[in-house]
């Protein structure tokens, strides 16, 4: 625990939030991909995310970046409840508040990387895989429609429910790098203990002063917004 | 007009992690302390509702000697005066809080919890846990107040004959979101604090009916998110305001809201003016008119 504490740095300056135009929305399989102008916003480090205003709604919505095209940052949203049903609304020319970069992302400085994503869990593969030079990756799904997204990610293997992506890892898969439902990245956690994993949680705020995205690690509540969203597999072995 | 200063609510920032969002505030108020350490209650620990939101952190925090020794020292260099707000589970617990802050002069109100709504409350009356903390410090001393007593402008008047020096209004109340799909509570307690714009109205009827029967600051709060809701709240008698679920949304809201009121009161003024010189035309024109 003290060790992530020393290695996670707090925030000294908080990164802008800017209101920022819709330039549009697609679908892909199940979910929207929501692009936005990039205005002045960073688009940081895979595996960190961003604060959406999803209008009408009291609070933003936690989503981490799928791509950063120039000038352009995109979001992969899947329409399950009000505030995101919202955001995979938006037309063109809308605007919505986005305050990012937040958050400490995976570690890039990996010799064999491999990725590994579970339903909207691959929403932040695809801006990591660029910035890795496209390494090997397997996705997977809830059914084929689901599977749609895995579009952005077309070097992945894909596996479809019943099959789980934990059948397909190889023996030795390299650096695991991976974001998706709970189940599936403690499963990996047990493979793979090496992995980096990106976890999610209700949030209110994104940047500490909530409290609301706890998860517990070494017998202490800590804010995931905080401490991750990416944790090493050992700091967090079960949910 | 005096500037009206604006806060934070306590719980609704957390200056070690966004220290640049406290400095535009014209106090920083802590996240609650209490004597031992708290882990505080398990996840899922906020829910979002149509008009506000559910919380139930359940006063996660490092105890009060972790506070004075790691935290206290680090909000100094904020540069802007530091409200302690503190809880506890008894008269005595209230009064060692405040014994211990009491010697810091970095601290320069401290806020009396008498109202978390995620925690077992202290037995005794608000009027005695005051009475103990007053008995213990010289510091400025608010109480905060939930909005559901039977009668708050009673409850503030006995606070202000035990010895505070000014009232924060209101906590949240309580609230239960259930899971749509499931429907059954989504908060890992049940029901948690309801905060947010739909809180609004209620604190406001607390604030004018404290402030009608007592001459004691207040510091108003209860989904203030703009100008206009802070100059609401000044007009019902607060002194200050202060700022919470808003600050979720957007940091930025304390130099937007800030913004906005001033805008606010230079247009009213200036229609005050224009109002004033139309009432000096002859008497003729308004007979014509």
């Amino acid at each position: 625990m003290s060790l992530v504490a020393q290695s996670r740095q707090a925030l000294e300056v908080l990164p802008a939030r800017e209101l920022v135009r819709v330039r549009e929305t697609e679908a892909v399989g199940q979910y929207t991909l929501l692009r936005v102008e990039r205005g002045g916003l960073e688009p940081g480090i895979p595996g960190q995310f961003f604060m959406l205003e999803a209008p009408g709604r009291v609070l933003p919505r936690p989503m981490s970046l799928c791509l950063a095209p120039e000038g352009e940052l995109a979001f992969l949203i899947d329409p399950i409840g009000p505030g995101t049903r919202v955001l995979c609304s938006l037309r063109t020319g809308d605007a919505i508040h986005v305050l990012g970069p937040l958050g400490n992302g995976f570690d890039l400085s990996v010799e064999r990387p491999f990725l590994v994503g579970g339903g909207i869990g691959i929403a932040p593969l695809p801006y990591l895989s660029e910035a890795l030079d496209h390494p090997s990756a397997i996705l997977g799904f809830g059914s084929d429609l689901h599977a749609g997204a895995a579009a952005l990610l077309p070097q992945a293997a894909v596996a479809i429910e019943p099959r789980l992506v934990t059948e397909l890892l190889p023996d030795d898969p390299g650096d695991v790098l991976a974001c998706g439902p709970e189940p599936m990245l403690e499963a990996l956690a047990g493979l793979a203990p090496g992995a980096q994993l990106a976890w999610e949680a209700p949030m209110a705020c994104g940047y500490g002063a909530c409290y609301g995205c706890v998860v517990e690690i070494g017998g202490h509540y800590q804010r995931l917004c905080v401490i991750g969203p990416v944790l090493s597999a050992g700091v967090r072995e079960r949910a | 007009m005096e500037p009206l200063p604006i806060l934070n609510a306590s719980g609704c920032l957390d200056a070690l992690t966004a220290p640049d969002v406290a400095q535009r505030l014209d106090a920083y108020v802590t996240k609650t302390v209490t004597p031992l350490p708290r882990e505080g209650n398990p996840p899922p620990r906020i829910a979002e509702t149509e008009h506000g939101m559910v919380n139930s952190i359940g006063l996660q925090n490092p105890g009060i000697a972790a506070f004075v020794a790691h935290v206290l020292p680090r909000l100094r260099d904020l540069g802007i005066p530091i409200w302690v707000s503190v809880g506890g589970f008894s008269a005595g617990d209230y009064a060692s809080m405040c014994e211990a802050l009491d010697g810091h002069d970095d601290v320069a109100t401290i806020e009396l919890n008498l109202s978390c709504p995620n925690v077992e409350e202290a037995p005794e009356s608000a009027a005695e846990l005051v009475r103990a903390a007053r008995s213990a410090t010289k510091k400025p001393l608010y109480a905060k107040l939930s909005p559901t007593s039977d009668d708050i402008a009673e409850t503030a008047r006995a606070v202000a004959d035990a010895g505070v020096d000014g009232l924060s209004l209101v906590n949240t109340i309580r609230g239960l979101a259930l899971d749509r799909g499931t429907r059954t509570p989504v908060l890992g307690t049940g029901a948690g604090g309801y905060s947010g714009p739909a809180l609004r109205p209620v604190a406001l009827a607390c604030v004018h009916a404290c402030a009608s029967v007592l001459a004691l600051p207040i510091v108003g709060m209860g989904g203030v998110a703009s100008g206009r809701d802070a100059a609401d709240f000044a007009a019902v008698g607060a002194s200050a305001v202060a700022l919470g679920t808003v600050l979720f949304a957007d940091p930025s809201a304390p130099a937007k809201v800030r913004s906005e009121l001033d805008e606010l009161r230079t247009a009213e003024a200036r229609g005050r003016a224009d109002s004033s010189e139309r009432h000096q035309l002859p008497a003729t024109r308004s007979v014509i008119s």
